[in-house]
């Protein structure tokens, strides 16, 4: 057996500290020891993104990342985009457009999505569907989805 | 059934030296790991019995892009997501931003790193190529000493190659072209995201006095590892651009691949379609 470590890290901007398994996957982490059921898991091995979180300032699969890759390090998570009662334009823009449907990308979702606005305040077509081509989605057929992140670009602030 | 975390381990050195004295103690007793995205995949489908890991991502003499008058440097750790960004890579290795903007997806490619991408030693990986392509070589250290091999002949067989088990892959340089260059990178899949090559072809020449003065062709998915495409080479180095023998080339290229059916593509096609490539980019080269 391997000792666990305990691992610090910012979540969400909260500093949180949890003992885990080294090579426990962080989206069990944040799911089963943090509570941070927003972050899904889709396939465990890095296709579907539907764990996307961002770490570090940039995005990444979180079924992919040991515990121990996370030590020390500032993640954010859908739960992450709302500000209190008032939802990221992103979230507003994804409801409007009706860019979720039963909602399991959703999450992973909007991570890459702040991550391109961030990146690309004015994306187009083409590089809103590189900057989502790690997000796959059963239910929308992508259209609405991109029209979403399409709309909130326009909206000004992302 | 996953891997069985509770019965894995993990050190992190944060210095070579660190990691080397770990490989050197127990030669085989600890699986470097880098960004993870070919391992965990592993692991979590539990192909990977539980085991001891030697975190290389702290490392920091592993990482960065170095640049000199003839050569840019890869540290191993070097992400794909830091060669699309990097304005050299850009400049003088056009072909390997292409390759790194070919594998998986932003989120991969934030973590993925070239050193992983080789030593997986995967016969689909799209950075060999490239590498192949432009002469790259490979610095190899461990305790005994550091060592040069040349890419080209690093992959030995299928996932065999030229590294011990106490060595660490610790750079990769690459030549940068001079003069007169062309370029050349397909990969074909079945989506342009995610999708696992079929088949790749990377091609770079230099062209000196209307003649292909330097050639050389990296070849994906084809063979059981990443090759050069020496016999199509050698029908096209030390020629005219106006007088290329495409179709004698286009024969050569068959006898340097050797593709197997799989889940991705079969025989036929894969052998159809390299020709195709190698045909079109041969044309594109005519026209440089
Ligand atoms: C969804 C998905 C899509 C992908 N798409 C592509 C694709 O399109 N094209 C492609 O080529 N690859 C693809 N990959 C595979 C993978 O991302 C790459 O091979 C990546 O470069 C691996 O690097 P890593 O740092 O993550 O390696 P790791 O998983 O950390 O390690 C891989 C192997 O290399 C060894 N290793 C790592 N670094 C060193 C070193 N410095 N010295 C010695 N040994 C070392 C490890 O021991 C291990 O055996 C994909 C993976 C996923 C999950
Ligand atoms: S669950 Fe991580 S990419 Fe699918
Ligand atoms: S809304 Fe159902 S998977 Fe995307």
């Amino acid at each position: 057996m391997a000792e666990k470590i305990r691992l610090q890290l910012t979540v969400n901007g909260e500093p949180r500290s949890v003992e885990v398994f080294p090579m426990a996957r962080l989206v069990d982490v944040l799911r089963e020891e943090l509570k941070l059921t927003g972050t899904k898991e889709g396939c465990g091995e890095g296709e579907c993104g539907a764990c996307t979180v961002r770490l570090d300032g940039r995005i990444v699969n979180s079924c992919l990342i040991p515990a121990i890759q996370a030590q020390g390090s500032e993640l954010l998570t859908v739960e992450g985009l709302a500000e209190q009662e008032h939802l990221h334009p992103l979230q507003q823009a994804f409801h409007h457009h009706n860019g979720a449907q039963c909602g399991f990308c959703t999450p992973g979702m909007l991570i890459a999505a702040e991550d391109l606005l961030r990146r690309c305040p004015n994306p187009d077509e083409g590089q809103i569907r590189e900057g989502l081509s790690g997000n796959l989605c059963r239910c929308t057929g992508y259209v609405k989805i991109v029209d979403a992140v399409k709309a909130a670009a326009e909206g000004g602030r992302a | 059934m996953r891997g069985y975390v509770p019965g894995c381990e993990v050190k992190v050195p944060v210095t070579l030296a660190e990691a080397l004295d770990v490989l050197a103690a127990e030669p085989g007793g600890w699986r470097p790991m880098a960004g993870g995205t070919d391992l965990m995949v592993l692991f979590n489908a539990g192909r990977m019995p539980a085991g001891r890991f030697l975190d290389l991502s702290r490392i920091e003499e592993l990482r960065g892009i170095w640049e000199d008058e003839t050569t840019l440097r890869f540290g191993a750790l070097t992400t794909f997501s830091e060669m699309r960004d990097c304005p050299s890579v850009h400049r003088h290795l056009p072909n390997l931003v292409k390759s790194a903007r070919a594998t998986g997806a932003l989120a991969i490619q934030n973590r993925g790193t070239l050193g992983g991408n080789i030593a997986n030693a995967s016969p689909a990986a799209d950075t060999p190529p490239s590498l192949l392509a432009y002469g790259a070589e490979l610095e190899l250290v461990s305790l005994r000493g550091r060592r040069t091999v040349a890419y080209d002949a690093f992959h030995q067989g299928y996932k065999q190659m030229d590294l011990a088990v106490d060595e660490l892959v610790a750079g990769i340089r690459v030549p940068k072209p001079q003069g007169l260059g062309f370029h050349f990178y397909r990969k074909v899949g079945t989506r342009q995201a995610q999708a696992i090559s079929k088949l790749c072809l990377a091609a770079y020449a230099r062209i000196e006095g209307g003649l292909i003065a330097e050639f050389r062709v990296g070849l994906g998915s084809l063979a059981p590892a990443p090759v050069r495409a020496r016999r199509a080479e050698a029908m096209i180095l030390g020629k005219p651009l106006t007088a290329l023998q495409v179709t004698a080339a286009r024969e050569a290229l068959m006898a340097d691949i050797c593709p197997i059916d799989d889940i991705r593509s079969t025989v036929h096609y894969r052998r159809v379609v390299t020709a195709n490539v190698f045909q079109q980019m041969l044309e594109e080269l005519a026209h440089a």
